[in-house]
């Protein structure tokens, strides 16, 4: 604010309530020699006033703090004594001095948003005339230059266009969370790098989110830092596999996450860069690229992001956040190890039992039919196999029973060497009975359109030398 | 006419310091050699075969290794195997 101003109106023309007092900015231009006007949209406005500043570029209005216009500022040494927001007779006679101001106008109205914190600006102020705080490296380009492929160069993509982290991006991705910007997350394998949420923020943005989506991401990052879901590992490994992320409770219908129709393919924004921010903030932060730390044989497209919510619209079905000890209306995230999708059909079960022992044929598959207990597997229960289930009475605990043991098999013909095969168990098991998987190895999630009987199963990665070496791992998101 | 704008980086913003590789010996006579097994099935098969070879030729091991392959060494391990070894080799067999 220059020195010589004592008295200062921050106005816009587009305010009912700023035109109401132009004949007063008028009478206090006559009055006072220091007065001024900080027009937001017009520095034409109000006509026919010496001392109109023009402050379309808002740098004023951010300097001052303006949420509201009319506000009336009383300077004295270039520093702030008094201040009032809209139209208010009163305060105006006061803070101006001048007894009969406005004495042809109402009382009272009340003003109007300043510009300087319309949606969108905020953020654009404060990069420009204020510390936006952000403390990661600075990345300078040009005009002439392409900021996404700048990205590619960089090695930052997953293959992708990733979106450039600007400053104004990264203040509207932390609006998304009330932790501070150098809170530390926990360290991300490889490197085992610091990870903040900051660098959280940065990534999501990268990856496509919405701010609302930030405590997701933060919530799947804490899971896969648990120490049980053995994120080096999975990152490393040659088999498929990379980390699903499940999102349960209120949180998945507000930020419009998708558990109907395609539910584990593309088109929806939440559930396809949440499963992406994760992946970037392993490979960025963390340093986990393929063909460097990532060995994958193969890989597979649910390593670009796999991320889905379960559907919670059968009051009769337990979601799985519930099964995992969190209470209903809790929103979650639940981290598996797993790969992309095995499409399981059956058409022609017409009761739970059959379907039971249908899908477990299904389930028996993964891996290797013949190799057991050393991986877990998500069933995707589709609404019309579900409907058999349930129209029987069957809830989650009784299917995941029934199923779990409709896959036990004789263990000689699981052996190594049985039918031809020499993929199998050692020989030593030919008389046991065999399932497939340890008791809790198999996680059942309702998702998918209407139409269809047709199941998914996300088998897990086979690792592990025994059931409590890797788990999913489920956390509540919070705000 | 340009102006300079800017992004934030998203890495770690570490800079990996690569340290040269030791230059192998030119005899294992005198040294131990430690037998690592990662924890993949089999591997011991795999080593017992090797320290077998090692054996033959008076050359002294020590077996040593981590509990699953799908977790990296702890530093505790590793300093075992620096304080036990002169040379590592690291083996996997499915």
């Amino acid at each position: 604010m220059i020195r010589e101003c004592s008295l200062a109106v921050f106005a816009k023309r587009d305010c009912p309530t700023c035109q109401l007092v132009e004949p007063v900015m008028h009478a206090l231009a006559a009055r006072e020699q220091g007065f001024r006007v900080y027009s937001q949209d017009d520095p034409g406005f109000p006509s026919e006033v010496k001392g109109v500043v023009d402050d379309r570029e808002l740098e004023q209005s951010f300097r001052h703090n303006i949420e509201t216009v009319p506000t009336l500022i009383r300077f004295e040494n270039g520093r702030e004594v008094a201040r009032t927001e809209g139209w208010d007779v009163k305060k105006w006679r006061k803070i101006t001095g001048v007894a009969d101001l406005g004495k042809d106008l109402p009382e009272f109205r009340p003003g109007c948003g300043s510009k300087s914190v319309e949606p969108g600006v905020a953020e654009h102020l404060l990069v420009k005339y204020g510390d936006a705080g952000i403390r990661s490296r600075k990345i300078e380009f040009g005009d002439y230059d392409d900021p996404v492929e700048l990205c590619f160069e960089r090695g930052w993509s997953d293959g992708l266009p990733v979106v450039p982290p600007t400053d104004v991006r990264v203040l509207r991705m932390l609006r998304g969370t009330t932790h501070r910007p150098d809170e530390v997350v926990g360290r991300i394998p490889p490197n085992l790098a610091e990870c903040t949420v900051e660098k959280v923020a940065l990534n999501a943005v990268m990856a496509g989110c919405k701010p609302e989506y930030l405590p997701v991401v933060l919530a799947a990052v804490e899971a896969a830092l648990e120490p049980v879901f053995t994120l080096h590992g999975l990152l490393a490994t040659t088999y498929f596999s990379g980390p699903i992320i499940i999102v349960n409770g209120p949180v998945a219908k507000r930020i419009g996450m998708n558990c109907g129709i395609n539910a584990l393919g593309q088109g929806n924004r939440a559930n396809a860069t949440i499963g992406r921010a994760l992946q970037l903030i392993v490979r960025n932060v963390g340093g986990g690229r393929p063909g460097e730390a990532d060995r994958a044989t193969l890989g597979g497209p649910g390593k670009y992001t796999f991320c889905f919510a379960e559907d919670e619209s059968d009051p009769a079905w337990e979601p799985l956040s519930v099964a995992r000890g969190f209470p209903r209306g809790a929103s979650t995230v639940t981290l598996f190890q797993g790969e992309g999708v095995q499409g399981f059909v059956d058409q022609k079960s017409r009761t739970p039992a059959d379907l039971a022992r249908s899908l477990a044929m299904g389930l028996n598959a993964t891996g290797h039919p013949k190799i057991v207990q050393t991986q877990r597997a998500i069933l995707v229960l589709s609404p019309e196999h579900y409907a058999i289930f349930r129209d029987a009475g069957w809830d989650r605990q009784r299917i995941e029973r029934e199923v779990n043991a409709a896959t036990v098999r004789p263990g000689k013909d699981l052996v190594a060497g049985a039918h031809g095969v020499g993929e199998g168990i050692p020989a030593a098991r030919a008389n046991e009975a065999v399932p497939k998987f340890y008791e809790d190895g198999l996680m059942i999630v309702r998702a998918g359109g209407p139409a269809g009987l047709f199941s998914a199963i996300l088998p897990g990665w086979l690792a592990g030398r025994n059931r409590m070496e890797l788990q999913p791992v489920t956390k509540e998101i919070k705000p | 006419m340009t102006s300079m704008q800017w992004m934030r980086d998203p890495t770690a913003e570490t800079s990996p310091l690569k340290r040269p590789r030791h230059a192998p010996p030119k005899s294992l006579e005198g040294l131990t050699v430690g037998l690592f097994d990662i924890g993949k099935t089999r591997t011991s098969e795999f080593l017992d075969q090797v320290e077998l070879r090692l054996h033959e030729r008076k050359i002294e091991t020590r077996r040593l290794g981590k509990p699953t392959n799908s977790k990296v060494a702890t530093p505790e391990i590793l300093q075992k195997v620096a304080d036990e070894a002169d040379v590592v080799l690291i083996a996997l067999s499915d």
